[in-house]
């Protein structure tokens, strides 16, 4: 196993044994002793107060390194309307171009005029652009067997694509058929200044943890990145790009969209794009101090959100919900009021630029990641708070 | 119609907690459990079989211990279980891990292929569309409800980001499902009394003619470099004082970042 215990140097103190998170170490004979059930997380390694947990050198070498040029981003669109994390996208990925000395460029599958030259503005020096009607709606087959084809005529190195339910549905089938590593749901990325291989961090274990991603071999690297996280690159109206038509043929589709149905909830949109968020935890307590905040909310601009316990409580729908198993937001302020800071919920708001806890509770988590923190019965201060906001602001 | 269901027993994550001051898990207690979606993918497959007859495997790949889980949805009533277990397969990443269920599946046989959305220690929904992918066959993720599976084809309803998808497509298909799919049915008592005493089938690397260099770590593309706690922030400010001073302070910090 490339996971090992020295036990020259093993005290048998079992710090290692809780750091497990598949109970895959034992202490045997007064030393540690990594089982079967290890899956190579290394959440153990750097744990041991002696420094006896190694890593053996097994793992590396396996095969030829694969060649690769390029930066590749996945501007995924609906509807004819280029998503936004495309745009992100590109900012990050005309970083790493940058960084690589290599070039950056965009696929677009689908019908879209304005498309391509948007794409270029926003930081790609060249376009693939397969207009085929096959494209308006998203089925997995069509758009991985397309993708899958450029990739290997053109072998880029890396190839990005937004941690969308499009992007984390079919990439999955682009790297199977390519024989090559992917990374979901991404919220850092960066180059290895020695060996140029893509430093891909993601959460994981619902975001109690977050890991350092490689795929040192095979190319491209992959990574779908989550939503709202990076930031754009300047939109430039002077840059200019190659764009290159793409066919379709040979691509097909054993499953066919019959229906879209819009659900759009203007909550759910106006959470991603709001400027400032209110939001809610169990410390509020019930529906009756949800008023409260949506009093605030008012005074400020805002728009309301939840974490979890309040929304598995009843007190507000799920549309409102931020977190893991919610929207991922990403507001310029963000208050939390009576939210503990479970990790679940951190991962979905930690990108705001400043962050306003508000909790009784100076222990809570949630101060670890506040820009502000006033520790406090919010019953009292939040009608205080929208009082005094409404005075500076005149209203 | 033959059915697997792809599960995996996963650390009850919602119960693991960071120890700030060492940046390790905490794991004590925490209870093993098959993955939450992964139940309802299970529940999905017993309504289809309701419907239009059928056999439904439960398939995971892991450890030994592994089996607890097969036992689990045995309780649940599906038909069979196999326990992919060998110490090849360590180790492995997504794609390696697709691998190796795709080539299960292959010898067990199926028109539907049911997975979770995705698993919530890893949490990165990749398994089930890269087993799609290595049997050759369509699929159709984070399905919402399911219109009518029988004759050949299935209707789904497909949950995106601003509303779903009705979508068709022809069997044999794989689905990833959501939480909204169905609500999961207890064990039944005479559910529990039979899984105790099933036959759980093991497969090994050799039982399923896999290729030794696409297995476990060897078979990985993708290595884990390393791994760390999230960080705290550094500039943080907690604001001390009366409410009355508190609630003055933020009010001023906020109108000098012309937020106001």
């Amino acid at each position: 196993m490339p996971i090992v215990v020295n036990k020259d140097t093993c005290t048998g103190c079992e710090t290692c044994v809780s750091s497990c998170p598949y109970d895959a170490i034992v202490i045997r004979e007064g030393k540690a002793e990594i089982t079967e059930l290890c899956q190579l997380c290394k959440a153990c390694l750097g744990v041991c107060p002696e420094g006896a947990i190694r890593e053996t050198g097994e793992s590396g070498a396996r095969r030829e390194k694969s060649e690769g040029t390029g930066v590749w981003v996945f501007a995924e669109q609906r509807d004819g309307v280029i998503a936004g994390v495309s745009f992100e996208l590109l900012g990050a990925g005309r970083r790493l171009a940058d960084k690589l000395g290599t070039n950056l460029s965009a696929v677009l599958f689908g019908p879209n005029a304005a498309g391509p030259d948007e794409l270029i503005k926003w930081g790609a020096d060249r376009v693939f652009h397969c207009e085929d009607e096959l494209f308006r709606n998203f089925n997995d087959e069509p758009f991985a067997a397309l993708l899958s084809r450029l990739i290997g005529q053109h072998k880029p190195e890396i190839v990005l694509a937004g941690a969308t339910p499009i992007g984390r549905s079919f990439i999955p089938r682009v790297a199977a058929r390519l024989h090559t590593g992917l990374t979901a749901d991404c919220t850092s990325l960066d180059i290895d200044g020695e060996s140029r291989d893509l430093l891909q961090v993601r959460p994981a274990f619902g975001g109690n943890i977050m890991a350092t991603i490689l795929c040192p071999e095979t190319r491209p690297q992959m990574a779908t990145v989550r939503p709202r996280v990076m930031k754009r690159a300047e939109y430039d109206l002077s840059r200019n790009g190659e764009i290159v038509k793409v066919s379709a043929a040979d691509v097909g589709s054993r499953t066919r969209v019959v229906e879209t149905v819009k659900e759009v909830s203007e909550v759910a949109v106006n959470l991603q794009e709001a400027n400032i968020i209110v939001s809610g935890g169990r410390g509020v307590g019930g529906e009756k101090g949800f008023h409260l905040l949506y009093e605030l909310a008012d005074a400020l601009g805002a728009s309301i959100g939840a974490s979890r316990a309040a929304v598995d409580e009843g007190w507000i729908p799920y549309r409102h919900q931020v977190g893991q198993t919610g929207k991922t937001v990403g507001p310029r302020i963000y208050f939390a009021c009576g939210i503990s800071g479970a990790v679940q919920h951190l991962v979905g708001m930690q990108s705001s630029d400043i962050i306003i806890a508000i909790n009784k509770n100076p222990e809570a988590p949630i101060f670890d990641v506040a820009t502000y923190g006033i520790v406090g019965d919010l019953f009292e201060i939040i009608p205080l708070l929208t009082k005094r906001i409404r005075e500076a602001k005149g209203l | 119609m033959n059915m697997v269901v792809c599960i995996k027993q996963v650390p009850d994550t919602a119960e693991v907690r960071i120890n700030p001051e060492t940046n390790t898990l905490i794991r004590d207690g925490v209870p093993s459990i098959i993955n939450p979606y992964d139940v309802h993918a299970i529940e999905a497959a017993l309504q289809i079989r309701e419907k239009a007859g059928g056999k439904v495997t439960a398939l995971t790949m892991g450890p030994p211990q592994a089996e607890v889980a097969l036992r689990e949805a045995l309780s649940m009533g599906v038909d069979d279980a196999a326990l992919l277990t060998d110490r090849a397969f360590a180790g492995s990443d997504t794609w390696a891990t697709a691998y190796t269920l795709s080539k299960a599946i292959q010898l067990l046989g199926a028109d539907i292929i049911l997975c979770g959305k995705q698993a919530i220690d890893g949490d990165t929904a990749q398994v089930g569309p890269e087993i799609a992918e290595f049997l050759d066959i369509p699929h159709i993720s984070y399905i919402r409800k399911i219109d009518e599976a029988g004759g050949g084809r299935i209707v789904v309803q497909r949950l995106m980001d601003d509303g779903f998808d009705v979508i068709e497509s022809s069997l044999p298909v794989l689905l990833t499902v959501v939480r909204e799919l169905n609500v999961p049915r207890l064990p039944s008592l005479k559910g529990k009394m039979a899984a105790k005493k099933a036959m759980i089938r093991k497969l090994t690397a050799a039982d399923i003619g896999a290729e030794e260099s696409s297995l476990g770590l060897r078979g990985s593309p993708t290595q884990v470099k390393n791994i760390f706690a999230p960080e705290s922030r550094k500039d943080r400010k907690m604001l001390e004082g009366t409410i009355e001073e508190k609630v003055e302070a933020l009010v001023r910090e906020l109108v000098g970042l012309k937020c106001l």
